[in-house]
């Protein structure tokens, strides 16, 4: 009898997360499919904007200048043990670019935005302002999820640029100030061994990585139910979803980029 | 039950319900309802919580699908329709939500004028003149145009939606609970609004309350819903002689009664 449970727990499990693949993949292929037909909301997509790209940047420019000190300190700590100390440089940039930027940037702005978003559309939702837009002949994804969507995609890539820009200059204080390199030279081995795939490798990763943190905070707060409860789960569930596969398709896409 | 009131006077009725059911898992909420409201006329759905009134408002609307049944406005099959065909039949609704679901990020002008701007993509300015023109009409100064919805209270929040309802002029005009949660003399004032509104519109309007003073203000007739069907249909007046008990008990509100409170809706 107790075999019998188990199995059925297992069972009910795999029940409920393919009830959940299959309402995701739906909501994101009619997400999507609204991103590109007309009418567009781009009043909304340039509010959305500006609050993943400005409002966004001092969170993502603190985390990105201490990630870049921390790496310049620990990278000549560590590389001091085989006296390769000089390559400080090159990995504090190569870090930033490829890995860094866009994960921490992605990982900030998924518990800021992403956060926000399933908060704010699951409260629609539960004060039936969703319903409300229907019965003003104006389709929710089209106003709420397609906005969203064009911004954090669009506006990630240039929040990762930014990041990766005072990071490196994070290792560079470290670099100069603290460890004692020559200023000059410093700029000169960060930009000695910097090729363009690093930088745009990265840029890639933050476009997607700003699709799925808008894809899963819309698609929380779309589907939130019962009250403040439910919007507090969406508000969990998009913050964790989204981390998770932020960090997950960080692994296949540097495997698409760099395992050759 | 008088089913032979339940056929309306006008032989195509604006909105004609035909044995629609609907269930949430194993609860039934609508269990084959039938019901005509004739065109200009004002129809008032009474009923206890939890009785399925709500989602049969959302049914017509196409918020929710039937699981069966039939539902058709001016005529037109509406159960099933998706796409352009339903963008055109929302076209006909306007609706007033019983917690007036504004939306709290937009200024009122914009809750008003949203459909124009959107819907009929009228030019911002000109919108918010029509917009200033409909609070006006709901009793509520411009200067309110620019407060946001938080900023209302209660009974504002609920004149608002109405001025929003009425904005771009619609046929039929859905009324969810209107006045659930005011003071009874705001309560009567938006009663007195929405006769007032839909005597210059000439819309048919449904609406859905438990308030009977509310009902006897609004309705021409009035149709109780109970266990997701409808039990009595009969005209305003009629309602305190219906000679059905389940009506009896609900328009005079005894505990004791065949209408035994679930405590578990």
């Amino acid at each position: 009898m107790r075999n019998v449970n188990f199995l059925a727990l297992i069972g009910r499990m795999v029940l409920a997360f393919l009830r959940h693949a299959g309402r995701l993949s739906i909501f994101t292929v009619t997400a999507v499919s609204h991103c590109f037909r007309p009418p567009f909301f781009l009043r909304n997509v340039g509010r959305q904007m500006i609050e993943i790209g400005y409002y966004s940047l001092p969170v993502v420019g603190l985390t990105a200048i201490f990630s870049g000190m921390v790496l310049a300190l620990q990278s000549h700590t560590g590389f001091a043990r085989f006296s390769a100390e000089g390559a400080v440089a090159t990995v504090v940039v190569l870090s930033m670019t490829r890995e860094l930027g866009p994960v921490l940037a992605g990982l900030m702005v998924a518990g800021r935005i992403g956060a926000s978003m399933a908060a704010e559309i699951g409260t629609m939702r539960v004060t039936e302002q969703i319903d409300a837009l229907t019965t003003l002949e104006t389709n929710p994804y089209k106003y709420l999820v397609a906005p969203r969507l064009w911004a954090a995609t669009l506006m990630l890539p240039v929040l990762v640029l930014v990041a990766d820009i005072i990071g490196v200059f994070g290792g560079y204080l470290v670099g100069t100030y603290k460890l004692g390199f020559n200023a000059g030279s410093y700029i000169r081995r960060t930009l000695d061994y910097l090729e363009v795939m690093d930088v745009a490798s990265g840029l890639v990763k933050a476009a997607v990585f700003g699709f799925l943190i808008a894809l899963i905070g819309c698609y929380n707060g779309y589907m939130s139910r019962g009250g403040a409860q439910g919007v507090g789960q969406a508000t969990r569930n998009a913050v964790v979803g989204a981390s998770i596969l932020i960090l997950t398709s960080n692994y296949i896409i540097t495997e698409l980029f760099f395992s050759r | 039950m008088t089913t032979d009131a339940m056929t309306a006077s006008d032989s195509d009725p604006k909105i004609r319900i035909r044995g629609v059911e609907k269930s949430f898992g194993p609860k039934r909420v609508l269990d084959g309802v039938d019901l005509d409201v004739g065109k200009g006329e004002s129809v008032v759905i009474i009923g206890g919580s939890g009785t399925g009134k709500s989602v049969l408002l959302k049914c017509v609307l196409g918020l929710l699908h039937p699981d069966t049944g039939s539902i058709r406005i001016d005529g037109e099959e509406t159960a099933g329709a998706s796409g352009k065909e339903r963008d055109r039949l929302l076209h006909k609704f306007g609706m007033l939500f019983q917690s007036a679901a504004l939306f709290d990020s937009l200024p009122v002008w914009e809750n008003v004028a949203f459909r124009l701007i959107h819907g009929d993509k009228m030019p911002r300015k000109d919108a918010r003149e029509i917009a200033v023109e409909k609070l006006r009409a709901v009793g509520l100064k411009a200067d309110v145009a620019d407060l946001f919805p938080a900023e209302l209270s209660g009974g504002m929040q609920k004149r608002v939606g109405l001025a929003r309802a009425i904005a771009a002029e619609p046929e039929i005009i859905f009324f969810d609970e209107p006045t659930t949660g005011l003071d009874p003399i705001m309560a009567d004032v938006i009663n007195d609004l929405i006769v007032a509104c839909r005597e210059d519109l000439g819309a048919t309007t449904l609406s859905i309350t438990h308030d009977m003073a509310s009902a006897r203000k609004i309705a021409d007739r009035i149709a109780m819903i109970y266990h997701g069907k409808i039990i009595w249909v009969g005209d305003a007046e009629a309602v305190d002689a219906s000679g059905n008990d389940f009506v009896d008990q609900f328009v005079n509100g005894r505990a004791e009664g065949p209408i035994q409170m679930e405590l578990r809706g």
